[in-house]
């Protein structure tokens, strides 16, 4: 398991309100369980949260808990537990980098390299700009497309060394490239060309119904 | 091969029309309330007949699975919760379902729930799957406003499907934990008895499939039990996702017969082994957690459940890691090991404790900085870890190292003698 605390008192802000717009956001995801059930969607306020002020604060979890009519210590134990949860400001552009065997195996070595060249030697320190950071993940799902990172809510795949520093250069311009695989491939059908599925039978207009 | 007309994924790549109206031009949506007027004992009877066998790694049967929920609903009501929860190192199956084929899975939650008298599913992602959560909150929308979801809607059976996501936590992927996380706590593993088909999410009968379990469902049902147990070996029917991963030449996903020899799926879809068959040292076949298997196990390694845990790993959710004759193999479990330690949730001491361990006598194996009896020490630790937690977690921490040192030992000693010979230099 991984120790995680909150950030030390003397960066966490005073206070903390949802605006309006994830004030609704936050009652929708409410109204997806049953009454009494509300603590359900403790992990989706958090979220949206950290969505409104890119990390998680005490306030926040105080909100949070108000809300959902939860104890501070049931707020605070989720926070600390999920590992998507920032409890720390990081740069408007974090890259997550998946280093997980599947990823290692083909060069997330190199990613890694190009993060700790071009933005910071170890993991979460922020950019000066204040535009950058990164760290390392585990496994993150996309496996046959590795190496591969997050940022936000995209996946940016298919890397190396050199394709991870043009992504890090048009971060810093705050010009994203378009995420998914970097290197032409559509999704997750083999490179060069799907090696499956290719029967146009299966994809022939059929006629209407009379 | 599998020819494409069996294959039931027609859109895991993403290439056709997502839109419910281009699935319903690749087959979905036809004729549900027929299936639905077959009753909840029919529908099971041909899941279980179809021989499906869980898909997220577990293999047990699914129809079976359903009918342990209780036969009328009395006070409590039912719930089916979909796992894709996918965090697996290797595993990304789910996603593609979701993002790129996700009729299937809401035609399957559908019939699934009607089958086990649930009027409400919940989907659990993992929480880093943004956009395939939207992809899939996408097309469940679609099907409210199409009357094929909700109340009232066109196949008689009140229906609410909801999706609810994560926030980075591999052990919610655990049955309990993933309930446990959905009530709104920390995703610890519960104890078993009570089993969640008796109390689940809310204390409610709650039965919890994987993705593509539940997916493959709808097709079953229209192309018939016998169509799905003609595939594949006895046993080991029906089709699954294989995802080919590590040192091919185009690694991809996709859709083969169970049974199905490993050689051939790396060859024909992955554009086979980076420098060759020749070239392979070893192959994690199902995911992290199952110990690899050294090239001499896989030349003849047939894909199922029964043959991969005969050949003493485990088939997992066929997520094949391939590693060739440049791998650090000793760095691949240590680095495994540290995503164990990363992702034990504290709960049993053996498994918190242990993977840490595990973990520092791994970093130091990397150099061969150990003592030669320290291989059997940590051989010992995995056994002491292994069957002595509350869920499997600790068991999938083991595994990946006792697979290590079951097929490459001389690889550890050898590494240790060469670091103590120039240490005495």
């Amino acid at each position: 398991m991984s120790i995680r605390r909150l950030a030390p008192p003397d960066i966490q802000p005073a206070s903390f309100e949802f605006k309006l717009e994830n004030m609704a956001r936050a009652e929708k995801e409410i109204a997806k369980y049953p009454p009494g059930r509300q603590a359900s969607a403790v992990i989706s306020l958090l979220w949206i949260g950290q969505e409104q002020q890119g990390w998680v604060t005490h306030p926040m979890i105080e909100a949070v808990g108000v809300r959902l009519d939860m104890a501070f210590i049931r707020v605070l134990e989720v926070a600390t537990f999920y590992t998507m949860f920032n409890l720390a400001p990081v740069g408007k552009y974090h890259l997550q980098v998946c280093t997980t065997p599947p990823c290692m195996l083909r060069g997330s070595d190199d990613v890694v390299a190009a993060c700790q060249k071009h933005i910071a030697h170890d993991p979460f320190v922020v950019s000066q700009d204040g535009m950058l950071s990164w760290t390392e993940v585990e496994c993150l799902g996309a496996c046959v497309n590795a190496p591969m990172l997050q940022v936000g809510s995209d996946f940016y795949e298919d890397l190396d060394g050199p394709l991870t520093e043009k992504l890090i250069d048009a971060f810093r311009k705050d010009q994203p490239l378009k995420a998914g695989p970097q290197t032409g491939r559509f999704s997750s059908e083999a490179a060069g060309g799907a090696t499956a599925l290719t029967d146009p039978i299966l994809y022939a207009k059929k006629p209407e119904p009379a | 091969m599998l020819a494409d007309k069996d294959r039931i994924f027609t859109n895991i790549y993403g290439l056709q029309d997502l839109s419910l109206k281009g699935a319903m031009s690749r087959g979905l949506w036809d004729g549900t309330k027929k299936i639905l007027e077959l009753g909840p004992e029919a529908i099971c009877d041909v899941v279980k007949k179809a021989g499906l066998r869980g898909r997220g790694g577990g293999g047990f049967s699914t129809g079976l699975k359903w009918t342990f929920m209780p036969k009328e609903v009395k006070d409590r009501p039912h719930y089916l919760v979909v796992n894709a929860d996918e965090s697996e190192p290797g595993t990304c199956k789910d996603r593609d379902i979701m993002r790129n084929d996700p009729h299937h899975l809401i035609e399957g939650c559908l019939i699934a729930s009607f089958a086990m008298r649930a009027h409400t599913c919940y989907i659990y992602i993992r929480g880093e799957f943004v956009r395939e959560r939207e992809r899939l909150q996408a097309a469940i929308d679609e099907c409210y406003e199409a009357g094929l979801l909700g109340k009232n809607n066109v196949h008689g059976w009140d229906f609410d499907l909801f999706v609810h996501h994560g926030a980075g936590a591999y052990i919610c992927g655990e049955e309990t934990a993933l309930l446990e996380s959905f009530e709104g706590k920390k995703g610890q593993p519960r104890m078993k008895p009570p089993f969640p088909a008796n109390m689940g999410i809310y204390g409610c009968p709650t039965t919890v499939n994987n993705v593509e379990s539940i997916a493959v469902v709808p097709t079953i049902m229209r192309r018939g039990a016998e169509w799905f147990a003609s595939i594949g070996r006895p046993n080991n029917t029906g089709t699954k996702l294989f995802c080919i991963s590590g040192h091919v030449n185009t690694p991809c996903t996709v859709e083969e017969a169970l049974g199905v020899p490993l050689r051939e799926v790396i060859e024909k879809y992955a554009g086979g082994v980076r420098g060759g068959w020749d070239n392979l040292l070893a192959v994690i076949p199902g995911g992290a957690s199952c110990p690899m298997l050294p090239k001499s196990s896989c030349d003849e390694l047939l894909m199922d459940f029964d043959s991969v845990k005969a050949a003493n790993s485990m088939l997992g959710t066929c997520a094949v890691i391939v590693m060739d004759k440049s791998t650090d193999l000793v760095r691949v479990i240590s680095r495994l090991a540290f995503f164990f330690k990363h992702e034990s949730c504290g709960q049993c001491t053996p498994c918190r404790e242990g993977v840490g361990w595990m973990w520092r006598v791994m970093k130091r194996l990397e150099t061969g900085n150990a003592l030669p009896e320290e291989i059997d020490q940590l051989l010992e630790v995995t056994k002491q870890i292994e069957g002595h937690t509350i869920c499997l977690f600790g068991d999938a921490a083991a595994w990946p190292i006792q697979g290590l040192i079951r097929h490459f030992r001389p690889e550890l000693e050898r590494r240790i003698a060469a670091y103590s010979k120039l240490a005495a230099e």
